[in-house]
């Protein structure tokens, strides 16, 4: 029994990360119809930046946050202005092909830099630390804190998008862009904050990633279908739900490994499919007009 | 005549064989209200286009108070001070309706969002829609949008404002109060150029009448004066009542 609920506990916690990773998929794809098939290699790209940091200021990972959420919003913002910018408009397809292209180019280029061997970050002492809930039911503190900051970052994206001004430029220019430019928003600019804030998260999710296990330069793509997949199971549009879509994939995930280790990743596409099938709007869908 | 606010010089627009503009030029001073008629499909809502910067011109120069403006972008013009309306109301459908106000208030007027709120709350009691603030903006009827387009367009805090058809589909009463409103926006000092079929409400508002057909106007000055010229007889009101 309690071997159960270690199990679900476990997928849980890992949830948030999963959520982490769907979270800034979404917010692009709200914002700016925007699929980034580049997502799961711009949380590598996070994780090997993060690496590098370590590596040369001696500090911890969590530490090194500090220099790679603000790199990374920052490459985000750049990337948009310079690149994707210009693919977007009524055809879906440019912004598909570029990011493509762009997965390629940072798979490889990490892996030029990097080789293919596996690379992984040492938190130290909060990677083994547990707390005991009660008998024979263990939490570790890394998972823990994963999960608070997956919470926090839902939160903090929930906020700014409801309660700012920042927010309510993406939601204007999200509903129509023609309109919002003749209300002084610059798309270009809003499109291109919108991209920092979105590889923010993917900076924290990606340190996460590689705290917690290891990661090389092709492990990016996986990423990216979990993501798409708790953004699917949670509903479009509505990030509580992104967030319960993670935790559904990371208890999925968790459940198929329990039964066999090598059903781990199957479960999870399982149980997207079922919910695809059963309820294609996804868990927490957002009416919109 | 001090300079004018808005100028158009020698604009030219065609799409393919169509013309839209044929080198027009067009002078808005300080303060006034403009009305251009002209049958559908004259290139009235593409002049518009033309001023806010989301049509490029093929040739000729858009003035905003002395400077050429004709190369930069819609958001920037709007900044500036010119505000726009749609004729077919195109609110931000997701957003209530007072942070439809908020958003072009904070961008479109460059101010801080604390300081917009009751500037807002403003806008929307003068367009009769304060009570209905917390609203989403689309759930309102075609006539709330209307308003709102208005408002919205006011909230950007122009200093010319760009009016296109806000009069159609109003009953007489709604029409009247928004006379009134217009009225109310010039003696705030906002320069008005006002595109609507509905003759009555332009001929009760604007100083100047421009009459555009093919491109090009072939009728201007005082309302009364214009709306009984024969050119207007002809072409205009000819199509009307041909019907």
């Amino acid at each position: 029994m309690t071997d159960w609920i270690n199990v679900i506990l476990q997928g849980i916690l890992v949830g948030g990360l999963y959520a982490m990773f769907a979270a800034g998929l979404s917010l692009i794809f709200g914002v700016m119809r925007l699929v980034n098939i580049a997502h799961g290699d711009l949380i590598v790209l996070a994780a090997y930046v993060a690496l590098v940091t370590t590596e040369t200021l001696g500090v911890g990972p969590l530490v090194s946050l500090i220099i790679v959420v603000p790199l990374m919003a920052a490459i985000g913002y750049l990337l948009q202005r310079a690149v994707l910018n210009r693919t977007l408009g009524e055809d879906l397809l440019p912004p598909l092909l570029v990011t493509f292209g762009l997965s390629v180019i940072i798979q490889n280029g990490l892996l030029t830099l990097f080789t293919a061997d596996d690379r992984k970050l040492d938190a130290g002492h909060i990677e083994v630390a547990t707390y005991r809930l009660f008998d024979g039911v263990y939490i570790g503190a890394l998972p823990l804190l994963q999960f608070v900051v997956a919470i926090a970052v839902i939160a903090a994206l929930q906020f700014i998008f409801y309660r700012t001004a920042l927010g309510r430029a993406f939601r204007a220019t999200a509903d129509n862009p023609a309109v919002a430019r003749l209300m002084g928003l610059d798309n270009r600019h809003v499109f291109a904050l919108a991209m920092a804030l979105s590889l923010a998260v993917v900076a924290i999710a990606g340190v996460f990633l590689a705290i917690r296990a290891n990661f090389d330069p092709s492990i990016g793509p996986a990423r990216l279908i979990f993501g798409f997949e708790a953004v699917i199971i949670g509903g479009l549009g509505s990030l509580w739900g992104t967030f319960a879509g993670g935790l559904v994939l990371g208890v999925a995930q968790a459940v198929g490994a329990h039964i066999n280790p090598g059903w781990q990743i199957l479960a999870g596409h399982v149980a997207f499919l079922v919910i695809l099938a059963v309820r294609p709007e996804g868990l927490f869908p957002r009416i919109r007009t | 005549m001090n300079s004018p606010i808005l100028a158009l010089d020698k604009v030219s627009k065609h799409f393919g064989a169509i013309v839209i503009a044929d080198g027009i030029d067009l002078a808005l001073s300080e303060g006034e209200a403009l009305g251009i008629i002209g049958p559908n499909g004259a290139g009235k809502t593409t002049l518009f286009g033309i001023v806010s910067g989301t049509v490029a011109p093929d040739s000729g120069r858009v003035l905003y108070a002395g400077r050429d403006i004709t190369h930069i972008s819609p958001a920037q013009r709007c900044t500036i001070g010119i505000g726009r309306s749609f004729q077919v109301p195109l609110p931000f459908a997701g957003m209530s309706v007072f942070e439809n106000l908020v958003v072009a208030a904070a961008f479109g007027g460059r101010r801080r969002e604390r300081e917009v709120y009751q500037g807002c709350m403003d806008i929307l009691d003068r367009c009769g829609l304060g009570e209905k603030a917390n609203r989403r903006a689309g759930s309102l009827t075609l006539i709330d949008r209307k308003r709102l387009e208005l408002a919205r367009a006011l909230a950007t805090d122009p200093r010319v404002l760009l009016l296109d058809e806000v009069a159609g589909g109003l009953t007489e009463r709604e029409c009247h109060v928004l006379i009134g409103l217009i009225a109310d926006i010039r003696r705030s000092g906002v320069s008005i150029i006002w595109i609507e079929h509905v003759v009555h409400a332009l001929l009760a508002s604007v100083d100047r009448l421009l009459v555009l057909h093919n491109g090009a106007f072939i009728a201007a000055g005082d309302p009364h004066t214009v709306i009984k010229s024969p050119a207007v007889m002809e072409i205009y009101m000819g199509i009307e009542t041909d019907v």
